[in-house]
């Protein structure tokens, strides 16, 4: 009797499943892969937000080549084997134009093959330099390097005249990257590294790790972590009267992060793409017609969840895609994907891009700019003309 | 030796963290023998209310007002999931709370988001320290340990000399002989809840500062907080307090001789081994112990 | 006896007819997910035994899985070529146990054939839940729960700290794991239907074993310790012995499930690890109606399969937390049985009741 139950549900399942996709003709489907729940929600939700925002006023405008863009995007939680999953059913299934996303840097490590095998183009909007070196043909990135990050603070250090660096880094890939960057890079110039701490991403307190730091004698702190617990790497570094500078990673690029350290946050130095400062990048700068309008429309929907660089890499995973179809004037993903590795100066919020058959991430150190928080606000480290902050509002 | 107070700086900050969070299990398991795995996802709710609470009231009526809310919301998990259930086995109270705590985190996550928050520091700034002969201490630390002592001692006066908390302490000791007495186990239940409610509230408002508080960060400490309640022994909540320090201080130390990342393996594998050998808690009585079912 | 036999052959006759039906609509990329599931599944009835039949809470799996799966791909990916000349690894190559292959982007490496990756995990897991299970299993009630948990955290945090591992990234790359020649579990488009029934042949496998060891001497034993263990422990059952057994088994076939499923996706990250992930077995295991396999089977079918199709969005967690919250609520003995509607009208009676008081 209860078997009999069982395989009538089962038969049940297998009608629902076979049941034909509803696909309707004139639309261009889009899928994306982002991880708006889970540990790298902070990531996923901003760019699940900013796609959604670009391609409805893309379809506003009457869509790509005349037809509406279908926007598929997937909530994969951070997990690697629901982004195979879910890679797999864009591919095969749904025949998606182009994929954007993962956001974490193991789930595209985790699909890049499978990109490649069903010929389908992965805009990754994760850090990972591995996903574009070696360079699969199918398979593109947004964010700026994290060697690039590097080079600028250490530059900044240079400038600085300090040489004793003290590493902390989150256990996350990111931070995982990033460290192995600073200690290939910063050995070859001249600087020591005194200490080198990994300290666990969800974290409560610090205070152990940072007076470890302090200990070894570092005369300046590089924390590389995209998670909420940098910000207490700077308080708890300013606690223990930690007073050396202290440089983040461009994961610092969320106010959120500044809200949460509070007045420690106060002159901290981080490389990062300009959105941040887009309000005061001088009026002729090449990005700030881009900057300002994805942060205007943004904030002004999202309210009052501010423009973040994070939500910034998906945006531009997709205005990099229109800009090929535009110029491959056609849907093919044979032919887009070409474009794409043709592409030159194209101004995204993180950069602007120029790819080709070896590049596949189209940035450079220029991308980045070095930044500073000043009253509670992201600032340009050297700006030639002071601006007048405006003063902190006070709840 | 700076060094050294330092360390036990950190390791008292943590502990305290923990403190909170295990005396918020102790109570609900000393009344109803159940252990809430949910019990961390107060700490993230108080947190969470407070900073909404503060953009429209000032700093402390805001932590009130969110303690408070907490505790209506966990005396509504009583009454809605545990009460009605007819002497319920262990694994489905097991169950039944870490659904309820996945629940409340999705809900939080639904509510506010997937950002940060953290409450301003209750005196000072994310700046100020105090300096204890070259030991530098966040006033915030005063403040959680200050107001947990206090806690601390309010629930022991609670217990031993109020006739509600004499109750409260029958149910724990034989739920049925209680019952017989007049006590309404039901409502000491639902009490237990509230007040572990409120003190769970009350330690996010707490550490907010000193750490920050997002949709997920009460799994985090409900983990940490088990580990104490078991290392100190289930229900004695002085005995976690002591427990707590001793993590926090073990975890802090532990820095220096481990990778920072394997900080939780160290305090995890700790409890496992008190667990295998001494499931009565560093404090617990032998004696009694023996009486008990572990 | 006869039953239980037409009750494994149904399950194959649907799992052919699944594969008929989609072959005819042209949509076998159903498959995929199916498989994935199958693979779950696996470790689910294992866990199954373990809670149902052995009454014991697990809240621990996911860190088999995740053990089984992260040293098989570790080992097929790990390249020894840099030691090539000791005289271990020489050997090792040399009977064939080490194989040259090459990885994606067309240089060579050395690294361990499936099947000898694949034994190692299996004897890894099976030592290491033997030598935890002895005194994790003498606990009871919120102490097992605990120990458990405080074991798959354990996992959790050494994967994702140990950059061997490839810390929060988990490991890429994975090759097919090559059953014989010819015959490969991967997720290649062109083996789909192949690794499809590989899978689900595994599941049967499995169930075909506990299905005879739970009408076995060793079954009914473990029924009377579920019952009363005190009772059966007075009866000359060694129900320590056989608590361990069962652990130990239930963590093997976990093992199994993490290393067929790390080589069909080709990767494996540190969320197979999770907490969340052994609730989630647990959930389906208790949805199942805690004693049934088929039932374990049956939910853990439905539910895997629209949670890897990304049918509950965001909601995906809380899917599985609203489930557990309900189940265990209003029919802690699972759903497919019928006292559920008396236990609804006893809720409903309490609640009219409580209301004419005030």
């Amino acid at each position: 009797m209860k078997f009999v139950r069982i395989l009538s549900a089962i038969m049940f399942m297998v009608v629902l499943s076979v049941s034909p996709v509803l696909a309707a003709k004139d639309t261009v489907k889009i899928g994306a892969l982002l991880a708006v729940t889970g540990p790298a929600s902070f990531l996923g939700a901003p760019e699940a937000r900013s796609l959604e925002m670009l391609v409805a006023g893309i379809n506003k405008k009457g869509g790509l080549q005349g037809k509406q863009i279908q926007l598929i995007i997937k909530d994969t939680g951070a997990s690697t084997e629901k982004a195979v999953s879910f890679a797999k059913q864009l591919i095969e299934e749904e025949k998606v134009l182009a994929i954007i996303g993962p956001s974490t840097s193991g789930e595209t490590m985790g699909i890049k093959k499978l990109a490649e095998e069903g010929k389908t183009i992965l805009l990754s909007c994760a850090a990972a330099e591995a996903i574009v070196n070696p360079v699969g043909k199918y398979v593109f990135k947004t964010p700026q390097k994290d060697s690039d990050a590097v080079i600028k603070i250490l530059d900044q250090i240079k400038k600085m005249k300090l040489t004793k660096i003290g590493i902390l880094s989150s256990n996350s890939g990111f931070g995982n990257a990033g460290k192995g960057q600073i200690e290939k890079l910063a050995s070859g110039h001249g600087f020591t590294i005194v200490s080198n701490e990994v300290y666990d991403k969800a974290a409560n307190d610090l205070t152990g790790e940072v007076t470890k730091v302090k200990a070894s004698g570092a005369e300046v702190i590089i924390n590389w972590s995209i998670e909420p617990a940098q910000a207490i790497v700077i308080k708890n570094a300013r606690q223990i009267g930690f007073a050396g500078p202290i440089f983040q990673s461009h994961g610092f690029g969320n106010i959120k992060y500044v809200e949460a350290a509070g007045a420690a946050a106060e002159g901290v130095m981080f490389p990062a793409g300009r959105l941040l400062v887009a309000d005061v990048l001088p009026k002729n700068h090449i990005q700030k017609a881009v900057l300002t309008s994805y942060k205007n429309d943004y904030e002004s929907k999202f309210k009052p969840d501010a423009a973040s660089t994070f939500g910034g890499h998906a945006y531009d995973a997709m205005l990099i895609l229109t800009d090929a179809i535009k110029k491959a004037n056609s849907l093919d993903k044979e032919k887009v994907r070409t474009a794409i590795e043709g592409l030159k100066g194209v101004v995204g919020t993180g950069g602007v891009f120029n790819f080709s058959a070896t590049d596949h991430n189209g940035l450079n150190v220029d991308a980045f700019e070095m930044l500073t928080v000043k009253n509670g606000k992201f600032a340009l480290l050297e700006q030639k003309v002071e601006k007048k902050a405006a003063p902190k509002k006070k709840k | 030796m700076e060094l050294l107070f330092q360390y036990i700086v950190a390791g008292v900050t943590y502990g305290t963290i923990y403190a909170i969070v295990a005396i918020g299990f102790n109570i609900i398991y000393n009344t109803t023998g159940i252990i809430n795995f949910a019990q961390g996802e107060f700490v993230m709710l108080g947190g969470m209310t407070a900073f909404t609470l503060k953009e429209y009231m000032p700093l402390p009526l805001a932590i009130v007002s969110a303690v408070i809310i907490t505790m209506i919301i966990g005396a509504l998990i009583e009454m809605l999931f545990i009460r009605w259930l007819h002497k319920p086995s262990v694994l489905r109270m097991i169950i039944i709370t870490i659904g309820l705590s996945i629940l409340i985190r999705e809900t939080a996550l639904h509510i506010w988001g997937e950002g940060v928050t953290a409450l301003p520091y209750f005196t000072g700034t994310s700046l100020s320290s105090v300096n204890l002969g070259g030991v530098f201490v966040s006033p915030q630390v005063f403040w959680a340990v200050g107001i947990s002592s206090v806690v601390v001692v309010l629930l022991g006066v609670f217990f031993n000399f109020t006739l509600l908390g004499k109750q409260m302490r029958a149910c724990s000791a034989n739920r049925e002989a209680a019952r017989l007495c007049g006590i309404s186990t039901q409502n000491m239940v639902t009490l237990s809840f509230m007040l572990s409610a409120a003190i769970g509230a009350l330690g996010g408002c707490i550490v907010s500062p000193i750490t920050y508080i997002q949709y997920d960060s009460g799994s985090q400490l409900a983990i940490k907080g088990f580990t104490v309640a078991i290392l100190g022994g289930l229900g004695n909540s002085t005995a976690a307090v002591a427990a707590a320090m001793i993590l926090g201080i073990l975890e802090s130390f532990s820095i220096w001789a481990l990778p920072a990342a394997y900080k939780d393996v160290v305090s995890i594998a700790i409890m496992l081994i008190i667990l295998f050998l001494k499931p009565s808690g560093l404090f617990g009585n032998a004696a009694s112990a023996r009486l008990k079912e572990y | 006896m006869s039953a239980k036999f037409l009750q494994l052959i149904g399950l194959a006759v649907c799992i052919v007819a699944i594969q008929i039906c989609t072959q005819m609509t042209d949509s076998s990329y159903y498959l995929t997910q199916l498989t994935m599931t199958a693979y779950y599944s696996l470790l689910v009835i294992g866990l199954c035994m373990l809670i149902g039949y052995a009454g014991q809470i697990s809240l621990g799996h996911a860190g088999f899985f995740a053990i089984g799966g992260y040293m098989s791909a570790f080992l097929t990916t790990h390249d020894f070529t840099a030691i090539k000349g000791e005289p271990f690894v020489a050997f090792l190559s040399k009977i064939g146990v080490l194989v040259v292959r090459k990885d994606v982007y067309g240089g060579e490496l050395l690294a361990f054939h499936s099947w000898p990756a694949c034994i190692l995990s299996v004897c890894t897991v099976l030592i290491v839940a033997y030598v935890i299970g002895g005194p994790v299993l003498k606990l009871k009630g919120h102490y097992l729960a605990m120990a458990t948990l405080g074991f798959g955290i354990i996992i959790y945090r050494i994967v994702v700290g140990t950059s061997g591992l490839g810390a929060a990234d988990g490991i890429s790359g994975v090759p097919g794991f090559t059953l014989f020649p010819g015959v490969v579990i991967s997720g290649k488009g062109s083996g789909r239907i192949l690794n499809y029934y590989i899978a689900w042949g595994v599941v049967i496998a499995g169930m075909t074993f506990l299905l005879n060891l739970i009408s076995s001497r060793v079954g009914r034993a473990l029924s009377a310790i579920h019952g009363a263990e005190d009772a059966a422990e007075a009866m000359g059952i060694p129900t320590a012995n056989y608590k361990l057994k069962v652990f130990v088994l239930s963590a093997g076939f976990a093992a199994v499930a993490g290393i067929l499923l790390t080589h069909f996706n080709g990767s494996i990250g540190p969320s197979e690890a999770s907490v969340m992930k052994s609730v989630r077995y647990v959930a389906i295991v208790a949805i199942g109606g805690m004693t049934s396999l088929w039932g374990a089977v049956f939910m853990s079918l439905i539910l895997n399969y629209f949670s890897l199709r990304g049918s509950f969005g965001t909601y995906d967690d809380a899917v599985f937390g609203v489930i557990l919250v309900l189940i265990m609520l209003f029919a802690p003995d699972g759903l497919i049985r019928r006292q559920i509607l008396i236990d609804l009208k006893y809720f409903f009676r309490r609640f009219a009741k409580k209301e004419a008081a005030l």
